[in-house]
C-alpha cells in the first residue's frame, strides 16, 4: 500500500472537481474492495476523497412511481428498506446472498457496481493481467478459471463483475445516475457494465472522473413472482460461481413478461432479453424453461476448469424459473442454514 | 496416586477465556514495546531461479527505513546445517532464509525491509526493485511419479511402513475385489492469527523474542543454534496462539528474520506475514494414493495393498504416516504398503492436523466402502467382521481399544440401522439423502516433559511448564489436573506455559500434550506431596510421623491420613510452618526418557468411527452435510468440554477438506493463486450443522498414569471420507479426488 492523503468532500461538485483535479485520486465509499486492491498494490491511488458527507445515502420515493437509492446508501440499508422489501423482493434476496453483514454494512450501493473482479490473476502482482496491466496477457487463459467467464469473454480478458446485487439490478432495468465534469447524466443498467472486449481494463462507462449519485429502480417491482438462485463453493460468503436473478407476471399459468440474468458467468451482469422473449407468452413450464436456459448458454464456451458453468447455469435457470413461479419453494440453498434445531 | 475426580473428568469452561474474549490475552504481534521497528517481507514472485540485482538505494533513501535486509548483506551465520535444524525439521538441508541469490519456491521470503511504522516497511517493501533470472520449475506432481522414492527415517519419529504376508496371495484369494486411485491436494493451515515475531531488544544481545509458535524451546534452540546466542539471551515468550494445526511445529521465516533485523539494528523489531504469505511456507503435501483391497465369501479381507506418493521440497524429505495405518486399522494377513516422495519446486510440506492419518484416511476409508458394496455388505457389518483385536502390524496387544463401542454407541445414536443401502433410495422431499460411514486410529503418544509446581503460604499453587496452548484447551486441563492431585480448589491453581524460562516441554502436537505434559504435572505434584509430608513431619505431627505418601491424601486443602480422614493438615499450614515463602517441586525428565527408548509392550491408539448424513439437490448437486456423529475412544477425558470442541473442530474440518479445501496452484507459475480467505475456502457457520460427540468409556492404564490418549487429531479421522461416502450413497457418485465440489456432482 503507497500512502496516500484522504478528504470528505463537502459537495457532489466539489468531489467531482476535486478527482478532475488531482491525477491519481479515487472515490471512497465504504472501502471494502478498494482498500483490500490497495493493500495487495492493485490499486495504487495517491488521493482518496470521501463520499460519505455529500447526502447521498438515502432511499427515497421518485416521482414516477419507483425508488430511488443513493449511491451512497449501503448494501444492508437498502436490502434492509421496507420499500426494498416489499416491493424489489428480488433486489433484497440478490443482496443478502453476498458478502457477509459486516461487508454489507459498510458496501455502498454505488460501490457495489464498482467492485473490481475477483480473478485470482488480477489480485496478485506476479503474474501477467491484461485489466491490471494493459498487454502483459491474460494469466486465467490456459489456468485456474474456476470463477471466470463463459459468455462475453474475450482473447484479452474472462472475468466476469463478482457482484449479486447488480445482476437483480439488471434484471429490475435499473437506472445509474451520475455526475460528472460535464454534467449529470443517466445510464441505463445493460449498459454500465461493458465486455472486456480489447480493453478489459474498463470494466464499464463511466467517463474520467465521473461519480455515481444514485440508482432509480422502475416502478414494476415483480414483487409476486421472482427468485435469486446463487450457487457457491459454500453456502455464505463466497462469489458466485452461477447466479440467477429472475422475475416474472404469470397469468393463470401463462408467462406475460420475464426477466432473467446471470451473475459469474461474464463481465457484466448477463441479461438475455432473447431468452425473455421465449418465456412471454408461453405456460410457466419445465420445458419453457429449459428452451430459455438453453437460449442463454447457446453461446458459451468454457475456459477449461469453469466447463462445468454452462451446465450448472442451464439446471440454474431453470430452478430459478421454477421457484419464481411456484413461489412456494425452498428459495435457495439458504434455507439449510435454519434447519439447525 | 489415586485421582479422585473433583475436577478430572468433569466439563469445565476455558481458563483463558475471559482474557480472549476481554483481549487481554496478548499474541506476538500485539507487544508494543518500546521504539519498535517494522519489518515488512519481500516474496518472490517466481518459483525458481535467482536474484540477479537487489536496487535497495531508493527504499533506503526513503526517511524512515532503516535497512533492507538480502542474501547480499546477511552477515556470517551459522554455518552447519545442523543449526538450522529445529525439533521437527525432516531429513534433509533446512531453506535458510536470505542466505542465497537462488530462488527455490514460489514466495520465498528474499528481502525484509525494515522502517520505523508499519505501513512505511510495507510501502518500500512494495517498490524494493528486484531483478530475477527465471529457470523452469517443476512443480505438478502428476507428472513427476515416476521419479518417486522411498525416503529414509529422516524426521524423528517418522518409520517406513512394514509390509507382511504376501499380498498378491490374498488378492488372489479374494472373492470380491476392489481396486482404485484416490487424491487430495495442497491445504494450508491458514490459522486466524497470522505468523508475527516481536523481538524486544533489552540490550547487548539479549532479547525477548514474542513468538507465534507451537513449541517456545523449538524456537529458542533454532535461534540460539543460528545466532550464537546463549539461553539467556534468547528469551523466548509463546503465551496464547491463534490457532496452529501444526503450523507453528517449525519455526518460520518471519522468526529468523525479525531476530536478524533485531541483532543488526540493536532494536528491538516485529515481523509479521500477511495471509498472502501465510502460503508461502508449509503445507499439507499433495498426495496420491492407490488401494486394493479384496475380502473372501464371508467379507473377511484377504489381502490390503495402500500406496501413496507425496510432494516435498528439494531440499527436505518430509515423510508422514499416510499408509500405515492400513496395516493396523482392520484385521489382515496380507498388507503391502508403500510410500514415496517426488521432490518438487515447492516448500518444504508440514505437519498438518493429523498429519499423514487424514490423508491416508482418506483413501482407506472410502475404499472400505466401494469394498462393503463389492461385498454386498453393510459398511459398518463389513468393519465389524474385519475387526483388529491385535497390532499386527507392531505384533503388540493393544494397551486399550473400544472402537466396537464407537461402531455400536455412533450407529445407535445415528440410527445407522434404518439405512437402506441402494444408492439413491433415501429421500428427504425433493433432495437425496446419504448416510456414510468412516473411522481411524491415531497414535496416543508422550513425550519427556517438566514441570514445576509451587506453593505458597496462601495455599495458591503456581503450575508451570513451557509448553503451548494451540487453542487445545491445555491451560484448563492442567489447571483440572494440579488440583485434582493436590486437593485444591480450581481456584486456588494457576497454570503457566509459553516461556523458555519456565521448565521445558516438548512442541505442542501429535496430540501428546495432555499426556506428556499433564504427567509432568501429575509428577511434579506427587513430589510435591512428599515433600509436604517431610514438612509434616519436620512439625512433628502425631498422625503422620510414620506416615508413608501412600498413608495420605490430599482433599479439601488438606493432607489428610487414608486410614482416618479426620487426622488432617491444611496445606497452607504446613508452607508457613516451613519458614520459606513456598514449597517447590519438580518432576524428572529420566521416567519418561526410559518409556520412550524401552521397547513398547502394547500398541497404543486412540480410535473413531464417524457417521454422516448429507443432503443434495438431486439437479443442481449442491450438498449439505445435515449431521454427523463422531463416536471417540481416547482413553480417559480430562476436560469433556474442551475435548468435545476439539472433535467438533475436527468434523469442521473434515467436511472442509471433504468439500472445500483445496490450494490451488497454477503449475505455470508455480504458485497457489486462491491465497487469501475469500478464495481459499473453509466452512462458514452456514455449512456446519448437527454434530454430536460421544466419548466411549475407556480405561488405559499402561499408557500413562492418568489414562489420557490425547484428541486434538483422532476425531479428525474418516470425516472426509464418511462425508464422500454419504455422497456416493446419496447419488451413486463416487468421487475420489477430494474435495468433492459441485463441479464433479454434475
Ligand atoms: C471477502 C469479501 C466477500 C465478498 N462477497 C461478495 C459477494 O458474495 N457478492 C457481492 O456482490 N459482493 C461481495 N463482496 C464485494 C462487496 O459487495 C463490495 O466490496 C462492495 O459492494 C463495494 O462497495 P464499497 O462501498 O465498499 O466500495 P469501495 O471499496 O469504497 O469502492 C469500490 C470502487 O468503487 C469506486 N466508487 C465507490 N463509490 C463510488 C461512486 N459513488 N461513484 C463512482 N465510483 C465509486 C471506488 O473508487 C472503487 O474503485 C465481497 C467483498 C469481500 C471483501
Ligand atoms: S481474466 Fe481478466 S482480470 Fe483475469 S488475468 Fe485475465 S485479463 Fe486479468
Amino acid at each position: 500500500m503507497n500512502s496516500f492523503t484522504f478528504a470528505q468532500a463537502p459537495a457532489i461538485d466539489a468531489a467531482v472537481r476535486e478527482k478532475a483535479g488531482q491525477p491519481g485520486s479515487a472515490y471512497i465509499g465504504g472501502g471494502t474492495n478498494l482498500v483490500d486492491l490497495m493493500k495487495e498494490n492493485v490499486e495504487r491511488p495517491t488521493h482518496l476523497i470521501g463520499l460519505k458527507k455529500l447526502g447521498l445515502d438515502s432511499i427515497t420515493a421518485s416521482a414516477d412511481g419507483g425508488l430511488r437509492l443513493g449511491a451512497l446508501a449501503t448494501n444492508a440499508d437498502t436490502a434492509w428498506h421496507p420499500e426494498v422489501e416489499k416491493r424489489y423482493p428480488l433486489l433484497n434476496q440478490a443482496i443478502l446472498a453476498g458478502a457477509s453483514p459486516q461487508l454489507r454494512n459498510m458496501a455502498t450501493d454505488g460501490g457495489n457496481l464498482m467492485q473490481r473482479t475477483r480473478c485470482y490473476y488480477f489480485y496478485d502482482l506476479a503474474t501477467p493481467c491484461n485489466k491490471r496491466e494493459p498487454g502483459s496477457g491474460c494469466s486465467a487463459i490456459g489456468g485456474y478459471n474456476r470463477i471466470h467467464a463463459i459468455l462475453g469473454a474475450s482473447e484479452a480478458c474472462i472475468a466476469t463483475h463478482p457482484s449479486d446485487m447488480c445482476v437483480a439490478l439488471a434484471a429490475l432495468e435499473a437506472t445509474v445516475r451520475v455526475s460528472g465534469p460535464n454534467g449529470e447524466r443517466t445510464i441505463a443498467f445493460e449498459d454500465f457494465h461493458r465486455l472486456p472486449g480489447d480493453s478489459p481494463e474498463r470494466d464499464n462507462t463511466l467517463e474520467p472522473g465521473e461519480l455515481i449519485t444514485g440508482l432509480d429502480l422502475p416502478a414494476k417491482g415483480f414483487e409476486k413472482n421472482y427468485s435469486y438462485l446463487k450457487l457457491r463453493d459454500r453456502t455464505s460468503y463466497a462469489f458466485a460461481l452461477v447466479s440467477v436473478a429472475t422475475a416474472l407476471e404469470l397469468d393463470g399459468g401463462i408467462i406475460t413478461d420475464a426477466r432473467l440474468a446471470l451473475g459469474g458467468v461474464a463481465h457484466k451482469p448477463w441479461r438475455d432479453k432473447t431468452a425473455e422473449a421465449l418465456l412471454i407468452g408461453q405456460p410457466a413450464t419445465a420445458d419453457t424453461f429449459r428452451t430459455a436456459a438453453a437460449q442463454v448458454l447457446a453461446g458459451a464456451k468454457g475456459q477449461g476448469t469453469n466447463n462445468f458453468k454452462i451446465e450448472l447455469a442451464k439446471r440454474a435457470i431453470v430452478r430459478a424459473l421454477k421457484q419464481a413461479t411456484e413461489m412456494n419453494q425452498v428459495v435457495d440453498d439458504n434455507a439449510f442454514q435454519n434447519s439447525n434445531p | 496416586m489415586t485421582l479422585q475426580t473433583d475436577y478430572i473428568g468433569k466439563p469445565t469452561s476455558r481458563i483463558d477465556g475471559p482474557a480472549k474474549v476481554l483481549g487481554t490475552a496478548k499474541y506476538a504481534a500485539e507487544f508494543n514495546v518500546p521504539n519498535l521497528l517494522y519489518g515488512h517481507v519481500v516474496s518472490s514472485p517466481i518459483a525458481k531461479g535467482k536474484i540477479t540485482k537487489i536496487n535497495a538505494d531508493p527504499v533506503l533513501a526513503l526517511p524512515g527505513v532503516h535497512q533492507v535486509f538480502s542474501h547480499e548483506n546477511v552477515p556470517s551465520l551459522a554455518w552447519l546445517d545442523r543449526s538450522y535444524k529445529d525439533d521437527v525439521a525432516p531429513g534433509g538441508s533446512p531453506f535458510r532464509p536470505l542466505h542465497k541469490p537462488e530462488i527455490r519456491f514460489s514466495q520465498q521470503p528474499v528481502a525484509l525491509v525494515v522502517a520505523d511504522t508499519f505501513e512505511l516497511a510495507r510501502y518500500a517493501a512494495s517498490i524494493l526493485e528486484i531483478e530475477y533470472e527465471e529457470e523452469a520449475h517443476e512443480t505438478e506432481l502428476t507428472q513427476h511419479i515416476d521419479e518417486a522414492f522411498e525416503p529414509g527415517r529422516g524426521k524423528t519419529g517418522y518409520q517406513p511402513p512394514k509390509s507382511r504376508g504376501n499380498f498378491g496371495r490374498g488378492w488372489e484369494q479374494g472373492v470380491a475385489h476392489v481396486e482404485a486411485n484416490y487424491s487430495h491436494h495442497a491445504q494450508h493451515h491458514n490459522p486466524m492469527e497470522m505468523f508475527a515475531t516481536t523481538v524486544e531488544w533489552l540490550g547487548d544481545k539479549k532479547l525477548n523474542v514474542y513468538d507465534k509458535t507451537q513449541g517456545a524451546f523449538n524456537s529458542q534452540q533454532y535461534i540460539m543454534k543460528i545466532f550464537g546466542l546463549s539461553k539467556d539471551e534468547a528469551r523466548v515468550i509463546s503465551k496464547y496462539t491463534g490457532g496452529g494445526f501444526g503450523s507453528g511445529l517449525r519455526p518460520q521465516h518471519q522468526l529468523f528474520l525479525a531476530v536478524l533485523a533485531s541483532l543488526e539494528l540493536q532494536r528491538s523489531v516485529r515481523v509479521s506475514l500477511t495471509r498472502q504469505q501465510m502460503f508461502s511456507f508449509g503445507h499439507r503435501p499433495e498426495t496420491l494414493q492407490h488401494v486394493a483391497l479384496a475380502t473372501a465369501e464371508d467379507g473377511s479381507l484377504t489381502g490390503i495393498n495402500h500406496f501413496a506418493v507425496a510432494e516435498t521440497s528439494q531440499f527436505e524429505d518430509f515423510t508422514e504416516n499416510v499408509v500405515g495405518w492400513s496395516g493396523t486399522l482392520y484385521d489382515c494377513k496380507n498388507v503391502k504398503l508403500g510410500y514415496r516422495l517426488s521432490k518438487l519446486d515447492v516448500y518444504t510440506p508440514l505437519d498438518m492436523r493429523a498429519p499423514g492419518a487424514a490423508s491416508g484416511s482418506i483413501a482407506l476409508e472410502i475404499a472400505m466402502d466401494e469394498m462393503a458394496y463389492a461385498a454386498g455388505l453393510d459398511p459398518l457389518e463389513f468393519r465389524i467382521r474385519n475387526y483388529s483385536d491385535f497390532d499386527q502390524a507392531q505384533n503388540l496387544p493393544y494397551s486399550s481399544k473400544n472402537l466396537r463401542a464407537c461402531y455400536r454407541e455412533g450407529a445407535a445414536k445415528f440410527g445407522w440401522d434404518q439405512r437402506t443401502p441402494e444408492p439413491g433410495s433415501m429421500r428427504d422431499g425433493n433432495l437425496l439423502v446419504g448416510w456414510g460411514m468412516g473411522g481411524g486410529i491415531w497414535d496416543a503418544q508422550k513425550q519427556p516433559a517438566l514441570a514445576k509446581v509451587s506453593l505458597d503460604a496462601d495455599g495458591h499453587l503456581t503450575v508451570s511448564s513451557g509448553s503451548n496452548d494451540i487453542g487445545t484447551g491445555t491451560y484448563t486441563i492442567m489447571t483440572q489436573i494440579a488440583a485434582e492431585s493436590m486437593g485444591l480448589p480450581i481456584e486456588a491453581v494457576t497454570f503457566v506455559l509459553g516461556d523458555t524460562e519456565l521448565p521445558e516441554a516438548p512442541v505442542q502436537g501429535g496430540s501428546w500434550t495432555a499426556a506428556s505434559v499433564g504427567t509432568a504435572v501429575q509428577e511434579a505434584c506427587a513430589k510435591l506431596g512428599e515433600q509436604l509430608l517431610k514438612q509434616a513431619q519436620k512439625m512433628d505431627h502425631p498422625a503422620f510421623k510414620d506416615a508413608k505418601i501412600d498413608d495420605v491424601q490430599f482433599a479439601n486443602g488438606q493432607m489428610r491420613l487414608r486410614s482416618d480422614l479426620t487426622q488432617a493438615v491444611v496445606l497452607r499450614d504446613l508452607v508457613q510452618a516451613s519458614g520459606e515463602p513456598k514449597i517447590e517441586a519438580q518432576n524428572s525428565k529420566l521416567p519418561g526418557m526410559v518409556d520412550m527408548i524401552k521397547p513398547p509392550k502394547y500398541s497404543m491408539h486412540a480410535h473413531n468411527a464417524v457417521f454422516v448424513e448429507v443432503k443434495v439437490d438431486p439437479d443442481l448437486m449442491t450438498v449439505h452435510v445435515t449431521r454427523v456423529v463422531n463416536a471417540v475412544a481416547a482413553g480417559r477425558i480430562i476436560n469433556p468440554k474442551t475435548a468435545r470442541s476439539q472433535v467438533l473442530g475436527s468434523v469442521v474440518w473434515g467436511i472442509s477438506s471433504a468439500l472445500m479445501e483445496e490450494s490451488v496452484m497454477d503449475h505455470r507459475f508455480g504458485r497457489f493463486m486462491n491465497h487469501n480467505y475469500a478464495e481459499y475456502h473453509i466452512p462458514v457457520n452456514a455449512d456446519i450443522h448437527n454434530i454430536d460427540v460421544i466419548f466411549v468409556h475407556e480405561e488405559d492404564a499402561e499408557v500413562n498414569p492418568l489414562g489420557i490418549k490425547g484428541l486434538g487429531e483422532v476425531g479428525l479421522l474418516g470425516v472426509a471420507a464418511a462425508v464422500a461416502n454419504a455422497i456416493y450413497h446419496a447419488t451413486g457418485k463416487r468421487v475420489r479426488d477430494l474435495p468433492v465440489t459441485i463441479d464433479k456432482l454434475l
